[in-house]
């Protein structure tokens, strides 16, 4: 390349570098629009008064008495040749609650639904907007956008963000996520801009290896979708002492009441944080031993207890407690969702804690 | 129902309560004993300890010591990862540093009570496994349990009533069953059916895995080798032991386990960031090598990178090190050359490679009165020199503008004493220092081509030019393919075991009291899962094209059962 191709190219990268910063500052314009939508929805959800899951507990203690006579469909097809597929009966497990889900945060609110839609549109507007800023960034350096934790940071709030989109685009039951999630990611943005930037630059050549591409990104969506496991297994703890403390004739607070009712029940909350959590496990498996590949490649040793590699393997170690507590008798509920809780503070110190507290061979250029 | 839970009957799981042996055997997960006391007598005792240690609870909490025990060998600074931070640790905590040595907090990872933990973890692991690998063949080579009685009970549940005759239903369910892959077979007046073994496949497969993970990591500590050598543009290196400048190996390494192999440094390149806030951050760093495998290979060309070793046999050769190698002569006071061109390695002490380094003259010099002597130079240098009235610092790491300071000395350097010493420093011991007119130490800074005289007509030294050389690490972790393949297996039993989900279908095909043929289907997981009452839909709907409904009688009792149970979700 000429002096002046270099020049050009260097201009050239600037600019996209300066473009991405616009598109960063707009997706967060765009997100906190999108926040108030969510806390619009909730406000006007407030005004609904359905107390259903007191209904469900109450109704709960008339129908185990019924329980006694079998719970039987039987299919009336009658004499005509219609064919009708049989229906299938659903009964959930002995001992545990049957509370219905929560209506979301709008509550069944007509206003409220409209705001929330218009804060899933928001939400959708400002994932494609910093999307465009994390992908500028990747071609200004012409490198995958995660060379120092400023990248890593927008990376990892796009990434969550589209886990959340994927979900609601899967039809799954997660739109009461939204307003946890915005705010979460506005923070992180927040701190990314303000603390965490670094002008684009080149990385140093340890970092140059496909197999560091495969580590990252899966970390970083192991990481966004662990989090959405985390935000469930929350919700769920408050929901199960809500449910709890209805079941056992207690009275619990209005804004306890407004909140809750409009989640998802417990059970719900439960198995939709234990799938999350279980469906990435073999991803972070994975992720720590693409991650030992590259070491053994660019340091010559595969395993070396860094920092990095050992909260990795520490918040491994917790998944997979979490992953037993489950399976073992006298753990399920609410210790495992402790240890869900815990498993996720691991990574996140893995994450943030790791990089500013520690120097290991993992704390590279820009943080 | 299998032989396998006949012989073994433990108590059942309170989800299980109801559906007894059907709802049994799903899993091989151990059962949960409330911790009794043991019984009396030694061998009373260690079965007790024996159950306890492989029960799952005992598994989870040594798990969860495991997560433990290894933070604080991220918080304090490890011997086996930066030993210079250790003895820097030790300098400032006087009073805790023998505490943690005590310990063994300066090496967790190969401490007692870390071992400890690990090793009683894979001892339960192992314990655990051998049974239920017995149980899980016993489960395959049974059958799948007979149908309970009430099938209403189960968490998925469907009936219809048919014309079809109760053993062609039942023949056809079987059939059904057997081309989605169920193992089936007929028990009674109704067909049993199992699925997705693989689960308990897969976790078996990852709890072996994790054991020969271990073997293979523990395997590879004891075989283990671990050399480095530094090389100058130009200079070669075969792999022996007297070669290496340092050499580190397990317990069980021999010399006989070194690949033969040699390789020759052909040139080094390194190129830099010129411009912006990481000016100076390395882009590339890059040898260019021949290397010949055995003792008469023929001679190949490669590129070792940062990234990408060079694997000769169960070695690689990794590039882990560059900096400059001034390029010295040194004369006598008559003129004769004594140190002719030679490159000496200087060690690097920043990112800007601001090098120091030691030049030594141990043979062939006179001094001006006859007498052998030898020569030593304390030498500093820097690629990038900021010009007159600068820092004694390089500006940049690449090679802009070389300058090579250098402080002379005379005597005996001390390396015929025996006792090994650096290569890049004096021993001073024995050295007299060259004065300058001033009476002070005699020094002077070199560009490329100049010379300096010495003081009282000893000689003179030129630097004639900067080489670069680049320090190789040469590793041999024998076990690292096993431990891959324990990896690899490890993700595929999890996501297996993760993923699959293991079911029961029953189907009963009975005559009912009016003559009418009653079909019952019902569908049980091992943990609650919207889909096993999908694939019974599904499963049902098939069956119910080849025994269609039949009209049903009028009878107030169908009607008050055909009311779902409270709460029950309907589909
Ligand atoms: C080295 C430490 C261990 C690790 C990292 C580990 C990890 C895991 C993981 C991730 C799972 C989840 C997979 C699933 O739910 O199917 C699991 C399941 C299981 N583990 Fe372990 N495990 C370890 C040691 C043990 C030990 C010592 C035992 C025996 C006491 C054990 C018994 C089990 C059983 C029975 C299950 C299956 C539970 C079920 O069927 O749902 N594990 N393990």
């Amino acid at each position: 390349m000429t002096h002046a191709a270099t020049e050009l190219a260097a201009a050239t990268n600037e600019h996209l570098a300066s473009i991405s910063n616009t598109l960063i500052y707009s997706a967060m314009a765009v997100y906190t629009l999108a926040f108030f939508a969510y806390i619009a929805e909730w406000i006007f959800g407030s005004r609904s008064k359905v107390g259903r899951t007191a209904a469900a507990l109450t109704a709960q203690t008339a129908a185990k008495a019924k329980a006694a006579a079998p719970a039987v469909t039987v299919n009336k097809a009658g004499g005509t040749a219609v064919l009708e597929r049989p229906k299938v009966v659903v009964r959930s497990a002995a001992g545990s609650r049957d509370v219905p889900d929560g209506p979301g945060a709008h509550g069944g609110d007509e206003q409220g639904d409209l705001f929330g839609r218009v804060a899933i549109s928001l939400t959708v507007l400002a994932f494609l907007v910093e999307l465009g800023g994390v992908v500028a960034r990747a071609a200004s350096v012409q490198r995958a956008p995660w060379g120092n934790m400023y990248e890593f940071n927008i990376t990892f709030s796009t990434v969550a963000v589209g886990v959340y989109l994927g979900l609601l685009a899967l039809k799954k039951n997660v739109r009461w996520l939204g307003l946890l999630l915005i705010t979460t990611v506005l923070l992180d943005l927040g701190l990314a801009v303000t603390v965490l930037y670094t002008a684009s630059d080149q990385l140093v050549p340890a970092l140059h290896s496909y197999w560091l591409y495969i580590h990252v990104s899966t970390a970083i969506f192991c990481g966004a979708s662990f989090y959405v496991g985390a935000a469930g297994a929350v919700a769920y703890l408050f929901k199960d002492s809500y449910e709890s403390k209805l079941a056992g004739g207690g009275k619990p607070g209005t804004f306890a009441t407004s909140v809750l009712e409009r989640l998802p029940s417990a059970a719900t909350l439960d198995k939709f944080s234990y799938r999350i959590n279980a469906a990435i496990f073999p991803l972070w498996t994975f992720t720590i031993i693409a991650g030992a590949i590259w070491a053994g490649d660019a340091w010559g040793r595969y395993w070396g207890w860094d920092p990095k590699e050992t909260w990795s393997f520490i918040t491994w170690v917790a998944y997979a407690c979490y992953l037993h507590a489950r399976a073992t008798a006298g753990w399920k509920g609410r210790k495992a969702a402790y240890l869900a809780l815990i498993a996720f503070s691991c990574w996140l110190f893995n994450y943030y804690g790791v990089n500013f507290l520690f120097s290991g061979k993992h704390s590279y250029a820009g943080v | 129902m299998s032989k396998t839970t006949a012989s073994e009957p433990g108590p059942v799981p309170a989800e299980d309560q109801d559906l007894g042996a059907a709802g049994s055997q799903l899993s091989t997960a151990p059962q949960e004993e409330q911790p009794g006391l043991p019984a009396l007598g030694v061998i009373g005792w260690v079965r007790w300890f024996w159950r306890q240690l492989t029960s799952m609870r005992v598994a989870l909490l040594l798990l969860l010591l495991l997560s433990l025990a290894a933070i604080p060998g991220s918080v304090i600074p490890q011997t086996g990862i930066d030993v210079l931070k250790v003895a820097e640790f030790r300098k400032e905590h006087t009073t805790l540093a023998p505490i943690y040595d005590k310990l063994g907090l300066f090496h967790v990872y190969s401490s007692v009570w870390f071992s400890a933990i690990y090793i009683l973890l894979f001892v339960s692991l192992i314990g655990c496994i051998v049974p239920r690998t017995w149980q899980f063949v016993g489960q395959l080579r049974g059958r799948p349990p007979a149908a309970p009685k009430r099938l209403t009970r189960l968490p998925a549940y469907t009936t219809w009533r048919t014309e079809a005759d109760p053993g062609q239903v039942r023949e056809a369910a079987l059939a059904l069953l057997k081309r989605r892959r169920f193992r089936a077979h007929v028990a009674g007046d109704a067909v049993a059916a199992e699925k997705g073994y693989l689960r308990e496949a897969g976790n078996l497969a990852f709890h072996i895995a994790l054991i020969v993970m271990l073997v293979a990591f523990a395997w590879g500590q004891l075989y283990k080798s671990e050399g480095n050598k530094l090389i100058v543009e130009g200079g070669g290196f075969s792999n022996t032991l007297t070669q290496y400048d340092d050499f580190k190996s397990g317990n069980l390494f021999t010399q006989d386990d070194l690949d033969p192999f040699s390789f020759r440094l052909n040139q080094f390149t390194g190129t830099y960031e010129l411009t912006g806030p990481n000016r100076g951050t390395p882009r590339t760093y890059q040898a260019d090598v021949t290397y010949s495998v055995g003792a008469y290979g023929k001679d190949k060309r490669t590129i070792i990178k940062v990234n990408e070793p060079l694997q000769i046999g169960d070695s690689k050769v990794y590039l882990v090190s560059h900096g400059y190698a001034p390029v010295i002569t040194v004369r006598d006071g008559k003129g004769k050359v004594v140190m002719n061109r030679q490159a000496v390695p200087l060690l690097p002490l920043d990112g800007n490679v601001t090098s120091s380094g030691a030049i030594k003259v141990m043979d062939g010099y006179r001094n001006p009165e006859g007498k052998k002597e030898q020569l030593g130079f304390q030498a500093f240098f820097l690629p990038t020199y900021g010009g007159k009235g600068s820092t004694m610092l390089s500006a940049f790491p690449a090679l802009l503008n070389p300058m090579l300071a250098l402080n002379a000395y005379h005597g005996d350097l001390g390396v015929d004493s025996g006792i090994p010493q650096s290569v890049y420093q004096l021993n001073k011991k024995n050295l007299k220092e060259f004065k300058d007119s001033k009476g002070e130490l005699f020094k002077k800074q070199l560009k490329i081509g100049e010379t300096m005289t010495l003081p009282g007509g000893a000689g003179s030294v030129t630097f004639e030019g900067v080489e670069e050389w680049a320090g190789f690490q040469v590793t041999r972790q024998p076990g690292s393919v096993w431990a891959l393949v324990g990896a690899v297996a490890a993700i595929l039993g999890l996501a297996g075991s993760l993923f699959i989900q293991r079911r029961r279908v029953w189907v009963r095909a009975v005559t009912g009291d009016d003559g009418v043929t009653v079909v019952e289907m019902a569908g049980l997981g091992r943990s609650e899962s919207a889909k096993v009452p999908e694939e019974l839909g599904d499963l049902a709907a098939t069956l119910y094209d080849r025994a269609p409904g039949a009209p049903d009688p009028e009878s107030p009792e169908d009607d008050r059962a055909s009311v779902p149970a409270e709460g029950a979700e309907q589909k």
